[in-house]
């Protein structure tokens, strides 16, 4: 698998129109057979009387990566939260509508959340690893689901964190090395690894690199795009660059004037940032707002 | 051209007084606790001197001359584990439902009303809800598992308080995380929640127990105010009130002996047995105070180092 | 990279959740445990005040007996009368006199903790108190009778006479005989009573916005104008739970004051002089009682009002703190 060669990962400024090169990756999306992998109707989710996003139908196809971008207070982070169903844990927030995953909607209320959330799982903009080791951490998915073999477990623990790319820097310290104790980065991949290690098929990932530094983002990005390979992923981003970059299909969420999120536009990435259809993705591309 | 006024003397001179007067006022409030402070442990110090020895600590009341306290002491341990067995249990889990489970509604309401209501009510009515409850209707007699289980009643509401409050301090991203996993609520709690939380909770534990070592007025009519007899250590028939390791007897405990012997005044050398036993009353709640500090913050920089 | 298996997830989301699963174990265990104390004050209220009301019920003692200045609860000695205005009148009294020394003590200290120490002070200050708080009452009751009392009847044993100029003596109050008395009592629970009502207030004045303390002093006024003008009315009502709070604990104190409270049940007269509270006279007499005789049904009303006292008190501090979060 080639890196991309967009010129735009090294520039610092972007140009107001960004220009990017049709990579080989791109071109075999688009010739794949479409396998939809989630798919909403409809979507709308309040907080209370607060409509925070209103009306999103999309659909995500398997094995590629669908990156949400807009303006803050666009609803993105919201929305990704439907898909594992975190949106629950919110006191007064409820969601209308159809999320289907495999054809199966989610939102049924016979519907079990902590088998969903272990298929879909959630990266998070602040790294969060638990105050254990590095093994423990990425065990802790499958403990919490009766694993309890030893060696299946550090089976798990290696594939898992060797496909996060960390497995170089830790492979000697898994036990006696804290997760805390992990520069940003590798805390980062340290909380793909455990999602990992939950044997997902979705990956939601909120603003992933939003907190780490130009080179840790570029890994995190790196393997976003091996990870493809394997999972659906979703990631929200205000870093326009970093979805041009690493996404196959982007959706565009603006702010209406009631304050409410709605999709404005969704499509290949290459075209949104190309030749997008609506005015307001326009805008916002080449930096007239948000 | 007017000269503008200079920028001293702006404030009237009244102001800067009083506020210079009302600075030492303060400083002195502080001084005037220390110094209170100060002079209780020296006095206990000195009173205590020639009173508090291996000897007394470890004697009967009846064996030296001075009167040792070894079956009040007792007692006090005894009971200081006898209600943290029960009460922490029970407040651990109630701080949990509190932290993690309630939402704000009624029951919620009424559970922290009780609470307010059970910190508010004087301890001699608790240890008489004891005396109506266990003894006079339950026929127990005065024993040391009435002791407790009033003890309990009395500081539920604290341990319970200051388990919620160790619990709510725990960042909710450590929740969310473990609950992106697909782990339970529950898995939730156990593994993450209540691991973040032990050194808050294990203070609360010891500033608890200091609270039920030093009381007195609960116990007076639940675990009885009197003479303990020589206590056989090797007696381990839990069930006859001759073994010092059974719940089912009579119990003075070291504070109630203080007032005990401070109301009958016997005895040639009762002052100072009090200052002996109140000076050890004293150390015991300075050590749980201080280590209660202490090992909360080794253990918070234990969890959070890397 | 390891290759993973693409083929297509047949297994449904759908669980059927066992029994165990249903019933939420964990969930209902740690509400009972903390529903627990709800049951623990509802026992609490029915069984004394079950007792509590014997004395007019089972003994047929008028209710307006109680309101009298005569306590006479022995039947050798004539006919009973079980006035409670003495210990009422006491309890209220001493509590008073105690709120009244500890109050601006304890609200000066929880000002300088709050806007005058350097962290090195508060560093020493905050754990005294904890210390303060952690002391038995019956080691303060003891220092009471070891210290306090002989040092009040040997300092003030002469009368004090305060008078004006011309007009003469307008009142005089009696020295102390042995210094057991109200004072005494009074003195030893303002110091009880002090870390409550400093730590409470003390939270109070951390909680007024920091930009209120600038605003005022970018007007050009002093910090003690800040603090008396600004700070002390924002902070009222955490103040005033403060003393609420430590009114309840001085009300319902029993061994400390018992000790130096000179325990005679007459209506207080001066402060010189000893008296008996509610607390006091429930310490004393309940041991020498029998469970059914009058006496101690007597005993049992008392703590029904003092029970009563401190559920009120809690409803106080709910009125004074309406509309605020609870902390």
């Amino acid at each position: 698998m080639s890196t991309p060669t967009n010129a735009a990962v090294y520039a610092e400024t972007a140009p107001p129109r960004l220009v990017v090169a049709q990579s080989a990756i791109a071109d075999e999306f688009a010739a794949r057979p479409a396998d939809v992998k989630i798919s909403t109707e409809k979507v709308s989710i309040m907080y209370g009387e607060k409509v925070a996003v209103r009306d999103v139908s999309l659909t995500v196809q398997e094995r590629s990566i669908l990156a949400l971008i807009g303006p803050s207070g666009s609803g993105k982070s919201t929305f990704l939260r439907c898909f594992n169903r975190m949106n629950d844990l919110i006191p007064g927030a409820h969601v209308q509508g159809a999320v289907n995953l495999d054809g199966e909607n989610i939102m049924d209320p016979d519907v079990s959340v902590v088998e969903l959330r272990r298929r879909v799982g959630m990266v998070f903009q602040r790294p969060n690893p638990f105050p254990m080791s590095i093994y423990e951490n990425v065990a802790y998915g499958p403990r919490r689901r009766g694993q309890n073999d030893r060696r299946k477990l550090d089976e798990l623990v290696e594939t898992s964190i060797k496909r996060a790319a960390l497995w170089d820097e830790v492979k000697d310290d898994l036990k006696r090395k804290s997760g805390l104790a992990l520069s940003g980065g590798q805390q980062q991949r340290l909380c793909i690894a455990r999602v990992l290690a939950t044997d997902p098929d979705v990956i939601l990932m909120d603003e992933p690199a939003s907190a780490l530094d130009p080179v840790s983002t570029l890994r995190i990005e790196e393997l976003m795009r091996e990870l493809r390979q394997a999972y659906t992923i979703v990631i929200v981003t205000h870093n326009m660059q970093q979805a041009a970059r690493v996404s196959d299909v982007t959706a565009f969420f603006t702010m209406a004037d009631d304050r409410a999120g709605y999709l404005v536009e969704v499509g290949p990435t290459g075209q949104i940032f190309t030749r997008p259809n609506e005015r307001l993705t326009e805008d916002y591309i080449s930096g007239r707002f948000g | 051209m007017t000269a503008t006024p200079s920028l001293r003397r702006k404030t009237s001179r009244g102001s800067i007084l009083a506020d210079r007067a009302a600075t030492v006022v303060l400083w002195g409030t502080g001084a005037l606790v220390l110094l209170i402070l100060g002079a209780i442990i020296v006095h206990f110090a000195i009173a205590a001197w020639g009173v508090v020895s291996p000897s007394f600590i470890l004697s009967d009341p009846s064996d030296v001359a001075l009167g040792g306290i070894l079956p009040v002491l007792w007692n006090s341990i005894y009971i200081l584990a006898l209600t943290m067995v029960i009460a922490v249990p029970v407040g651990l889990l109630g701080g949990i439902y509190m932290s993690e489970y309630a939402s704000d509604n009624a029951v919620t309401g009424a559970i922290r009303f009780a609470e307010e209501a059970i910190s508010s009510v004087p301890s001699i009515v608790v240890g008489l809800f004891g005396l109506i409850l266990f003894v006079d209707n339950f026929h127990q007699g005065f024993t040391a598992l009435n002791g407790a289980l009033a003890l309990t009643f009395f500081n539920l509401p604290l341990m319970t308080r200051l388990s919620e409050q160790a619990l709510r301090a725990v960042p909710q991203e450590e929740r969310s995380a473990s609950l992106a996993l697909g782990a339970t609520k529950w898995q939730t709690i156990r593994h993450v929640v209540v691991p973040l939380a032990i050194p808050g909770l294990i203070t609360g534990v010891i500033l608890t127990a200091g609270r039920v070592f030093g009381e007195a007025a609960v116990l007076l009519f639940t675990s009885g105010i009197g003479t303990p007899p020589h206590y056989n250590f090797a007696n381990f028939d839990l069930f006859s009130p001759a073994s010092p390791w059974s719940p089912f007897r009579p119990s003075t405990t070291l504070s109630v002996y203080i007032y005990k012997l401070q109301s009958e005044g016997l005895g040639s050398h009762v002052n100072q047995i009090i200052d002996g036993s109140a000076a050890i009353l004293i150390s015991m709640v300075l050590i749980f105070n201080l280590g209660a500090r202490f090992i909360g913050r080794v253990l918070t920089r234990r969890l959070t180092a890397a | 990279m390891a290759q993973v298996s693409t083929a297509p997830r047949l297994a449904s989301l759908r669980a059927t959740p066992g029994l165990l699963e249903r019933i939420d174990l964990p969930r209902r265990v740690v509400f009972a445990a903390a529903a627990s104390m709800i049951l623990i004050v509802a026992l609490l209220l029915v069984f004394i005040a079950w007792q509590g009301i014997q004395l007019f019920v089972r003994d047929g003692v008028p209710v307006g007996q109680i309101l009298s200045p005569t306590w006479q609860p022995d039947r050798a000695s004539g006919a009973t009368n079980f006035g409670l205005l003495p210990f009422v009148a006491a309890t209220v009294l001493v509590t008073a006199v105690a709120l009244l020394i500890s109050t601006p003590l304890s609200v000066g200290l929880a000002v300088f903790l709050s806007e005058v120490a350097p962290n090195w002070a508060r560093a020493i200050v905050q754990p005294a108190l904890e210390i303060f708080v952690g002391i038995p009452s019956v080691v303060w009751g003891w220092l009471g009778i070891t210290i306090l009392v002989p040092f009040l009847a040997h300092t003030f044993h002469g009368n004090a006479i305060i008078g004006l100029p011309v007009v003469g003596q307008i009142f005089s109050i009696p020295g102390f005989l042995t210094g057991f008395s109200w004072m005494a009592g009074s003195l030893v629970l303002s110091i009880m009573i002090l870390p409550t009502i400093t730590s409470v207030s003390y939270d109070a004045f951390r909680a007024v916005p920091l930009e209120m303390r600038t605003g005022s002093l970018a007007l050009g006024t002093t910090r003690w104008q800040t603090i008396r003008h600004i700070l002390i009315p924002s902070a009222l009502p955490g103040v005033l739970t403060g003393v609420v709070l430590g009114m309840t604990r001085a009300a319902g104190e029993a061994l400390a004051v018992q000790m130096v409270i000179g325990n005679s049940p007459t209506m207080p007269a001066a402060i010189t002089q000893p008296v008996t509270t509610l607390t006091s006279q429930i310490t004393l007499d309940m041991g020498n009682t029998v469970f059914g005789e009058p006496w101690q049904d007597a005993l049992w009303t008392m703590s029904l009002v003092l029970l009563i006292v401190s559920i009120t008190s809690v409803v106080l501090v709910r009125v004074i703190n309406k509309g605020r979060m609870a902390t």
